[in-house]
C-alpha cells in the first residue's frame, strides 16, 4: 500500500524523541546535545547558521559534541563555513559531506580539508544559488538557527540579522523538517515576529548571546592614496556619466573611499541626488556621512553591522525596520534585489586575468563566493530598462536594433595594480584554474566571469571593456590600466594609446583629475571617531576600532 | 546635524591649520605650527646624517634618521622645535635621533630665552640601537632640565600615532608644560608591554577604550598629568603652546617639591581606583562613563570646571 | 637591502628655483624621497636603497615613465624604500617634483 505521509511522521517522530528533553519547546541548554541525538539521524541534511555574520555558536558546540556512533556522516548545507568548529565536526566525522558559500576566515583550512580527502565536497555557491537548492535537492532535514529571542510558543526575534534565517526555516519547516533555534534569552512576549513560532519546534536558551563578526567595518584611517585616487576615478568616470542610483558596493578599503568621497568630491561634481541614492548594502559604518549629507534615499540590508543598531533605528527614513524599530534584513531578497534591481556591482578582487575573470581563491586558500557573483553578474531575467542599463547596452552593441537591444548591468572591479605584499592583481593565469586541476574540479572557482564584467578601475585609468569589440582589445584594455604588474608591462604600447584615443582606456588626465590631488583630506572621514561624531552619536563602533 | 569636515573656502594658511595633527608628518606640523616660513632646520634631510646601526640589521634608514630639529617663529618669538616622526620605527629614540634633540636642547640651556617646543611621537627606545637609545633618553632629560634651570620653557606636544611611550613619557615628565589631544597617549610602558609582565587580567592591550582611558589625552588631562586639552588640529596645537609659553612660571627648587606634592596627593586620592573611570567619578565629574565619547569641546569646558590645579607644578 | 641608481638624459630642467624638497616617510609599503637640484640641467639621477630586493626591473620601468613624464632635468632623487608599491613610488616621485616646482621662500 503507498503511503504519502512518511516524511511528516518522521518529523513526528523526531520531535516526539526531542520532546523528552523539554518543556513544552524550550530545551535547557546543558540538554542541546541530548537533543542533537534525539532529533538528528545519521545522515541527515543539516543546515548549521552558519551565515556570513551571526553563527548559533552554542548549537554548533552541541552538534559538535555528540557520540559519533550514534550521528554521523552528516551532510552540512550551509551558507558559512565560518568557525572553527565548522570543520571540527568533519574532523570528529559527525559530518561527512558539504555544500556552502563563503567561508572567509576558515579559508585555509577548508582547502587543507579538502585536499586531505577530510571532506567531501558537494560545490561552492553563491548565496542565492545555495537558498535555491534548500528547496530543490537541498532541502535541510534539520535546520539549526539563532535569534535573538523567542516567546514560549517559538514566535523568534532574530533583531537587525535576520540575515539567511526566514529561508532556511522556510525550507526546512514545509518540507517535513525540524528547526531548533538559540536564542539569547526567552522572553513573554518577543518585540517583533520574525519567524512565526509554527514553524520552530524547539528552543535553546544561550548563556551568552550568538556571535557576530564586524565584517563591514573599514577604518577610514587605513585608506590610501591610490585608493582614493581609484575612488575619484569611478566616480567621476562611471557614477556620473552613466547615471548610477541604484547599486550594491562590495567590501572592502576602495569603496569605503568611494562612500566618503561623494560628500566632498562628488557634492564638488554636483552629482547629489544624480547618483548613488538607493543600495542593496550591509550597513557600511563609512556610508555615515553620504547619508548624513542627504545623498541615500533607501537602504536594503543583506544583513547588519555590530555598532549600527542605534544609528539604523534612527534613521528608519533609510533602513528597512521593523515595528519594533530595529534593522530587518533579509540575504535573499537583498541578493535578489541585487541582481535585478541594481545597475551597478563595484567591488575589489584578489586576481584578473587578460580575459578579465576574477578570483579570490589563491592556492592555499577557498574563501567561496558569498555574493558577489549576483552582485557581480548580468541578470537574464531582467526585463525593466534604466539609463544606465540602457547605455551600458548600448556601449556594447552600438548597431543592434533598439528595441530589441539588452541593456547591461554595470560590474565594475575597483583595486590597485597591486595589492597586499605587493601581490599583483593581475595575472596571466588564475590560481583558481591550479586549484581546480588538484582538486579534480569540473568549474574552477571564478568570482566574477569576464564576460559580466564592464570596467576596471586602478590607479592607471578605467578600462571600459563595453566598447572593445574583440579578444585581443579586450586583453590590452586590460593590460593598459595593470601598471607596472608583469601583465601591466608585457602591453602593445601603441594599442594601448589607439585604446586611449577611442576612450576605451581613460587616464585620470583623460577626466580632468590631477593623481596629486588624492589626499586623504578629501575624505569625508578620516577616522572611527570622525563617524561616531557625523551620527550624531549613535554609532557605536566595537572595541578594537576605537582609538579614544 | 552637524558635519565635521564641511568644505569652505578659507585662506591657505586657515586651511592648513584645521589640517589633523595626527595624520599630518612631522615635517608638516613643524611648518604648520610655526609662523609661516619661518622654519630653518639644522642637519636636516640632505645632511644623510642616518643611523650608523641600521644597516647592521639590513633595515632602511631615514634622511633624518626620523626627527626634525630646528628653529622658527611663533607669533613673532623665536623658538626652538623638535619633532618626532612616529610612522618611522615607530618615532624610537636611536642615537643620531637623540644626538640631535639633546644638541638642540643644549643650545637653547646655553642661549637661555628661547623657549623649546617638543613634538612627541614615539614607542620609545629603538630597540636595534638599544644601549645608544637609553643613554640618550638620560641625556635628553639632562638637557631638559639644564634648559629649565637656565629659564628655558619647554613645552611638549603630544597628539601622533605613536603616543608619548617609554623613554619619551620619561622626558615628557621633565617638560615645564604638556599640551595633549585625545588620540595622544602618554605612558612609560605600553599596553603590550604591561599585557605581557603583568598578565592580561591586569591590562587586556586588545581593549582600546581601556587603553585610552588609562593612558589617553582625556584622562592624562583629568589627572593633571597633562596641562591643556586640545581638539586635534594643528591650530588647536598652535594656541596651546602660546598659551603654555605665556603662563609657564620660573622653575627651582620650590616647583619640584610642589610636584612632589601633587604627586603624593593624587596617589592618596586616587591609589585604590581600579579604573579611570573610578578615578574621575571621584573628581566628581557625573556621568563619568560618557567622558571618553565627549567631543574636545565639551571636554575641554567640563576639565575646566573639574579642576584647576592651584599647585605651581608641571 | 639593494641599492640601485638610474641615471636619465631629460629634455628639459625641472621648473623652479627649490633647492631641496623631502616627502614621504620610511615604513612599510611606503618610503621617502628626496630631491636635490645638484645636477646640469639635461640630466635626472635617482638613487634607491630598498627594502625589497629584486625588484630592479619594476623601478628601471617606474622611473623611465617618471622621467619621460616630468623631464626631471637637474634634480637628484635619493629614495629610502621601506617596500612601496609601484604606484605609490611613482605617486610620491610626482609629489616631490611638484615641490620642487615651487619658488624657493
Amino acid at each position: 500500500m503507498m503511503t504519502w505521509q512518511r516524511g511528516r511522521e518522521a518529523r513526528n517522530a523526531r520531535i516526539q524523541a526531542g520532546a523528552r528533553l523539554a518543556k513544552g519547546k524550550v530545551v535547557d541548554a546543558r540538554d542541546a546535545t541530548r537533543l542533537m541525538e534525539a532529533v538528528v539521524r545519521p545522515g541527515d541534511r543539516v543546515c548549521l547558521e552558519g551565515d556570513n555574520q551571526k553563527q548559533a555558536d552554542l548549537l554548533c558546540a552541541a552538534l559538535l559534541a555528540v557520540d559519533p556512533a550514534k550521528v554521523h556522516e552528516l551532510h552540512m548545507v550551509q551558507s558559512g563555513v565560518v568557525l572553527p568548529e565548522h570543520l571540527d565536526l568533519f574532523d570528529r566525522g559527525v559530518a561527512k559531506k558539504l555544500d556552502y558559500a563563503y567561508s572567509g576566515p576558515q579559508s585555509a583550512r577548508i582547502a587543507k580539508m579538502l585536499f586531505g580527502g577530510k571532506i567531501e565536497l558537494g560545490a561552492v555557491h553563491t548565496y542565492l544559488e545555495l537558498f535555491a537548492r534548500y528547496f530543490i535537492d537541498l532541502t535541510p532535514n534539520v535546520a539549526l538557527i539563532a535569534a535573538v529571542s523567542a516567546d514560549r510558543d517559538g514566535n523568534l526575534y532574530t533583531g537587525p540579522n535576520t540575515e539567511d534565517t526566514p529561508t532556511v526555516v522556510e525550507a526546512t519547516a514545509f518540507k517535513n523538517g525540524v528547526v531548533i533555534a538559540q536564542v539569547n534569552e526567552v522572553v513573554d512576549k518577543v518585540p517583533r515576529v520574525d519567524i512565526p513560532g509554527d514553524r520552530v519546534h524547539f528552543v535553546v536558551e544561550a548563556d551568552k548571546p550568538f556571535f557576530v563578526e564586524p565584517l563591514f567595518t573599514r577604518d577610514p584611517a587605513a585608506i590610501t592614496e591610490s585608493q582614493i585616487l581609484t575612488g575619484m576615478l569611478a566616480i567621476k568616470g562611471i557614477y556620473a556619466p552613466y547615471g548610477v542610483k541604484r547599486l550594491n558596493h562590495g567590501i572592502g578599503f576602495n569603496t569605503a573611499a568611494i562612500e566618503l568621497l561623494l560628500p566632498t568630491f562628488g557634492e564638488k561634481l554636483g552629482l547629489k541626488g544624480k547618483v548613488a541614492s538607493h543600495f542593496a548594502l550591509n550597513p557600511h559604518p563609512a556610508l555615515i556621512p553620504a547619508i548624513e549629507s542627504g545623498w541615500v534615499e533607501q537602504i536594503h540590508c543583506f544583513g547588519s553591522e555590530v555598532g549600527m543598531d542605534e544609528y539604523i533605528r534612527a534613521r528608519s527614513d533609510v533602513f528597512f525596520t521593523g515595528p519594533d524599530g530595529s534593522l530587518r534584513s533579509n540575504r535573499a531578497f537583498c541578493q535578489t534585489a541585487g541582481l535585478y534591481a541594481c545597475d551597478m556591482f563595484i567591488g575589489s578582487t584578489l586576481q584578473i586575468d587578460l580575459q578579465g575573470n576574477s578570483s579570490t581563491v589563491t592556492t592555499s586558500r577557498i574563501a567561496g563566493f558569498g555574493g558577489a557573483p549576483n552582485m557581480g553578474s548580468d541578470a537574464r531575467g531582467r526585463r525593466h530598462p534604466s539609463e544606465p542599463w540602457l547605455q551600458a547596452g548600448r556601449e556594447a552593441d552600438p548597431e543592434g536594433s533598439t528595441l530589441l537591444r539588452r541593456g547591461r548591468k554595470l560590474v565594475v572591479q575597483i583595486g590597485e595594480t597591486f595589492g597586499e605584499k605587493n601581490v599583483p592583481l593581475f595575472v596571466e593565469r588564475l590560481d583558481a584554474l591550479d586549484l581546480a586541476e588538484r582538486l579534480n574540479l569540473e568549474l574552477a572557482p571564478v568570482m566574477i566571469y569576464g564576460d559580466d564584467v564592464t570596467h576596471i578601475v586602478t590607479e592607471e585609468g578605467i578600462a571600459n571593456l563595453l566598447l572593445c569589440r574583440d579578444a585581443s582589445e579586450r586583453e590590452q584594455a586590460i593590460r593598459g590600466v595593470a601598471g607596472y604588474t608583469d601583465v601591466g608591462r608585457g602591453r602593445d604600447a601603441k594599442m594601448v594609446q589607439h585604446l586611449r584615443e577611442r576612450g576605451v582606456i581613460r587616464r585620470p588626465e583623460d577626466i580632468d583629475i590631477n593623481p596629486l590631488d588624492a589626499d586623504r583630506g578629501m575624505l569625508a572621514a578620516r577616522s572611527i571617531k570622525d563617524l561616531v561624531h557625523w551620527s550624531g552619536g549613535l554609532y557605536a563602533p566595537p572595541s578594537r576600532f576605537r582609538n579614544w | 546635524m552637524s558635519a565635521p569636515h564641511t568644505q569652505t573656502t578659507k585662506s591657505s594658511a586657515e586651511l592648513d591649520r584645521t589640517a589633523s595633527w595626527y595624520e599630518a608628518s612631522a615635517r608638516t606640523r613643524v611648518r604648520l605650527l610655526l609662523d609661516p616660513g619661518s622654519v630653518v632646520e639644522f642637519i636636516g634631510p640632505e645632511k644623510r646624517e642616518v643611523s650608523p646601526h641600521l644597516k647592521l640589521f639590513d633595515l632602511p634608514e631615514q634622511f633624518d634618521d626620523g626627527i626634525v630639529v630646528g628653529r622658527g617663529r611663533l607669533d613673532g618669538s623665536p623658538v626652538f622645535v623638535a619633532a618626532q616622526e612616529g610612522r618611522f620605527m615607530g618615532g624610537a629614540f636611536g642615537e643620531v635621533h637623540g644626538a640631535k634633540l639633546t644638541g638642540l636642547l643644549r643650545a637653547a640651556r646655553d642661549i637661555g630665552s628661547v623657549p623649546v617646543l617638543i613634538l612627541f611621537d614615539t614607542g620609545g627606545v629603538r630597540l636595534q640601537e638599544a644601549n645608544a637609545g637609553e643613554l640618550a633618553i638620560a641625556e635628553i632629560m639632562r638637557a631638559v632640565i639644564e634648559a629649565r634651570t637656565a629659564g628655558v620653557k619647554v613645552i611638549g606636544l603630544i597628539g601622533g600615532r605613536a603616543g608619548c611611550y617609554g623613554g619619551g613619557g620619561l622626558i615628557a615628565g621633565c617638560c615645564s608644560a604638556l599640551a595633549v589631544s585625545e588620540q595622544g597617549r602618554i605612558s612609560v610602558s605600553g599596553p603590550e608591554v604591561i599585557e605581557t609582565n603583568r598578565g592580561v587580567e591586569e591590562f587586556d592591550s586588545r581593549d582600546r577604550a581601556l587603553v585610552w582611558r588609562t593612558m589617553g589625552g582625556k584622562h592624562r588631562r583629568l589627572l593633571g598629568g597633562a596641562e591643556v586639552f586640545v581638539d586635534d588640529t594643528i591650530q588647536d596645537f598652535r594656541d596651546a603652546a602660546l598659551e603654555l609659553l605665556s603662563s609657564i612660571r620660573a622653575f627651582g627648587i620650590d616647583t619640584l617639591r610642589a610636584e612632589q606634592s601633587r604627586l603624593e596627593d593624587r596617589l592618596q586620592r586616587f591609589g585604590a581606583c581600579p579604573d579611570a573611570v573610578d578615578i574621575w567619578t571621584a573628581e566628581g565629574i557625573p556621568d563619568a562613563v560618557s567622558i571618553p565619547a565627549l567631543p574636545a569641546d565639551q571636554f575641554i569646558a567640563l576639565a575646566d570646571k573639574v579642576r584647576r590645579s592651584s599647585r605651581d607644578a608641571r | 637591502m639593494e641599492d640601485l641608481s638610474f641615471r636619465h638624459a631629460t629634455r628639459q630642467r625641472a621648473a623652479g628655483t627649490k633647492k631641496l624638497a623631502v616627502i614621504g616617510v620610511v615604513a612599510s609599503g611606503n618610503l621617502e624621497v628626496l630631491a636635490e637640484r645638484v645636477l646640469p640641467d639635461s640630466e635626472c639621477l635617482v638613487e634607491i636603497r630598498t627594502a625589497a630586493a629584486g625588484f630592479g626591473e619594476v623601478w628601471d620601468a617606474v622611473i623611465a615613465d617618471f622621467v619621460k613624464g616630468y623631464s626631471p632635468g637637474g634634480l637628484r632623487f635619493s629614495i629610502n624604500d621601506g617596500g612601496a608599491r609601484p604606484d605609490t613610488v611613482s605617486l610620491r616621485l610626482a609629489q616631490a617634483a611638484r615641490l620642487m616646482q615651487e619658488d624657493d621662500q
